[in-house]
């Protein structure tokens, strides 16, 4: 501890107050760490107000959902009606229902673009690939809790998509069909289900999430934010010890993050009041009819934000099988015969190939669906080991990257459109083009992201006063 | 740097109290054992209860006002169950279908989807009369009906009658055979079942029980 601070006596009360605190909690010491002199590049963009939106739905979900569970029903029996009891009969719970489903799909919305500012400035990349895979880790648990809580309204999309979702886990060999059974606690979906999965909707879950986000934001004070240049700014050190390059947050992100905040606010109020269900894709329809175990919905499609990986896992079919064993092969030829790697890990390499290949044949392809589906998003954390360019960010790579990255934009989107249609035959072969772009924009990354001139990177940000 | 502060104080091995050691890693040891051991109920919480076992009664259909081509769906252990009498066409196309099937002759996993009594082309008791389970063996759907024969959305155009899985767009032929190259690995689950007399079925219990 300090030694004790004595202020002076004709100080204001608030100062003193803020010292006799400050001697027995270290309040000011949090306040300017975690953010008043947390020191940030002055060159930030309009890409960078998603981690604060984040942080501010997160907040409306919590609130939101604390006073949801004052009305809600965990019982398979009485589930739906409660939610129903909740838009009709109390008293504003339909805005606080709104309120709480538009965050969940706004939460994907700002995740995605926070995710994408990431990519494209090389935010990733050393020394920051612990903030990217706490990051990536509150993205699983992101989707585990709105996976989770979509099952509570107990209507016939919560019902189908929670049927679906855990019968993946019966796919997987031998453990299978006792895990998807431990998961349900019952046979098929049931009470059991939507009590267990409601304790980690409002409890487990976002422990966990709450968790990882301090993990997400230590890590990211530790090495300092990185910026749309993808320059190191503490090499450049000031007088006072601090970049030259950067600001405190406060007051100046301060009020960059209120107008941002603001005009989010406005958006989210504009759909919670005029559009809450968006035109079936925050909403959608057929969860306004009760769950039925015994008719599917003719058409079923996940919430919009699950349409992508859905997507992936809906490509793999028995004829994708026959690709995807080629494109393992090839990787294990590759490695055996034109990698520059040691003798051993190149035999290692081969040898591992044919032995999934040979998995790949004897196992259903409804296993490696779920396989690709999970593959999809575990790639992601590793990421800052398979981009090899000598630079971070977008604006200094060749020029050839940026189409690379819009074409990845454009087949995540379509993915994300094919997921949520009735399956067809060409909607079938566009889903497999888009899986195997997705996993070679990672999985080729190594070679591709060298190829080309990178621009000389200046060694001060870019940065026009206003 | 990490060398410095690697380096024990009193200089060398010797300084560490290896008895002192063996007991701190077995006391971990055990703490871990325990820790297991505590495991057990929290997971153990999480597999059915013993009132969810118990619901498994089998469930009696009388199928006397089934008209050809026609179905009736009863549950049974919260699942779906179908029952089509089948027209004598639908019965009649079920013979060429063979070489466009993934396991025209159920020998895929035939203990699980298939009862001995159904193992044949019609895959089940009477000819006519097809019991399953209508969960897609995929992901757990319940497939539509699509008796219909001819082209129509998300169907080739020689379909000869079935059913379709809304979800992934597995189809099966009147039998539920599932065809070649769809995601569904299995064909529809035929549950036990046997006939009490001529109309009246029971699902859930057969000979065997």
């Amino acid at each position: 501890m300090a030694t004790f601070k004595e202020v002076s006596p004709n100080a204001p009360a608030g100062t003193k107050l803020l010292n006799w605190i400050d001697n027995r909690f270290p309040l000011t010491p949090i306040w300017e760490g975690a953010w008043g002199k947390y020191y940030a590049p002055k060159n930030f963009n309009f890409w960078y107000i998603f981690g604060i939106l984040a942080t501010v739905v997160l907040v409306i979900q919590i609130v939101t959902g604390i006073f949801l569970t004052m009305h809600y029903k965990p019982d398979a029996a009485s589930a739906f009606a409660s939610v129903e009891y909740i838009m009709r009969d109390v008293p504003w719970g339909s805005i606080i229902r709104y309120m709480h489903s538009t965050g969940a799909s706004m939460f994907f919305v700002v995740v995605y673009l926070h995710m994408y500012r990431g990519l494209i400035y090389g935010s990733y990349r050393k020394p920051r690939e612990l903030t990217w895979m706490f990051g990536c880790a509150i993205f699983l648990a992101l989707m585990a809790e709105a996976f989770m809580g979509y099952l509570l309204p107990w209507g016939q999309m919560s019902y189908w998509g929670a049927q679906v979702i855990v019968n993946l886990f019966s796919a997987i060999p031998v453990i299978g069909p006792d895990l998807s059974l431990l998961i349900r606690g019952d046979y098929v979906v049931g009470d059991a289900t939507l009590n267990r999965f409601f304790a980690f909707h409002v409890i487990a879950v976002p422990l966990v999430l709450l968790g990882l986000i301090a993990a997400h934001l230590i890590a990211l004070h530790e090495t300092g934010s990185n910026n749309p240049d993808g320059i190191e700014v503490k090499k450049n050190l000031g007088p006072d010890g601090h970049p030259v390059d950067s600001i405190p947050s406060h007051p100046y992100y301060t009020v960059h993050d209120i107008f941002g905040v603001s005009l989010f606010l406005i958006v989210f109020a504009a759909i919670v009041f005029f559009a809450p269900e968006m035109g079936g894709y925050f909403l959608e329809y057929n969860n306004f009819i009760p769950a039925d175990p015994l008719k599917t919905p003719l058409h079923i499609s996940p919430a919009w934000y699950f349409a992508p990986t859905y997507s992936m896992l809906r490509s793999v079919t028995s004829e994708m099988m026959y690709v995807l064993i080629a494109c393992v092969l090839a990787a294990g030829a590759f490695a055996g015969f034109k990698s520059k790697l040691p003798k051993p890990f190149k035999l290692a390499a081969m040898g591992v190939a044919l032995a999934v290949a040979a998995a790949m044949m004897a196992i259903d392809a409804k296993f490696w669906g779920v396989v690709v589906m999970g593959g999809a998003i575990v790639i992601l954390f590793f990421l800052p080991w398979l981009d090899n360019c000598e630079v971070k960010s977008i604006r200094y790579r060749p020029d050839w990257h940026k189409y690379m990255y819009a074409i990845f934009v454009l087949v995540f989107i379509m993915l994300g459109y094919l997921g949520m249609q009735a399956p067809s035959p060409l909607f079938e072969r566009l889903s497999q083009f888009g899986t195997l772009f997705y996993f070679g924009f990672f999985l080729l990354m190594p070679w591709w992201s060298t190829i080309g001139k990178c621009k000389p990177v200046p060694d001060r940000v870019t940065f026009k006063a206003h | 740097m990490s060398s410095t502060l690697t380096t024990p104080p009193m200089g060398g091995d010797s300084s560490v109290d290896n008895s002192k050691r063996t007991w701190l890693i077995a006391s971990s040891c055990a703490g871990a054992v325990g820790a297991g051991f505590v495991a057990v109920p929290f997971v153990s919480s999480f597999s059915p209860s013993e009132r969810a076992k118990a619901a498994g009664a089998a469930v009696e259909v009388d199928i006397s006002t089934l008209k050809p081509g026609e179905k009736v769906t009863v549950e049974w252990r919260g699942k779906p169950v179908w029952i089509v009498r089948r027209t004598p066409e639908q019965l009649a196309a079920l013979k060429g279908l063979a070489p466009q099937l993934a396991d025209p002759d159920s020998k895929r996993n035939p203990d699980t989807y298939t009862p001995t009594y159904a193992r044949n082309e019609a895959r089940s008791i009477k000819p006519e009369v097809f019991v399953a389970v209508g969960i897609c063996t995929h992901l757990g759907c319940s497939p539509s009906d699509k008796f219909t024969a001819g082209p129509q959305p998300s169907l080739p155009d020689d379909w000869q009658g079935g059913f379709f899985c809304p979800c992934h767009g597995s189809t099966f032929d009147m039998a539920g055979r599932v065809y070649k190259n769809k995601p569904a690995p299995d064909n529809l689950e035929v549950p036990p079942h046997m006939y009490l007399s001529d109309n009246r079925l029971i699902i859930g219990e057969d000979k065997k029980a």
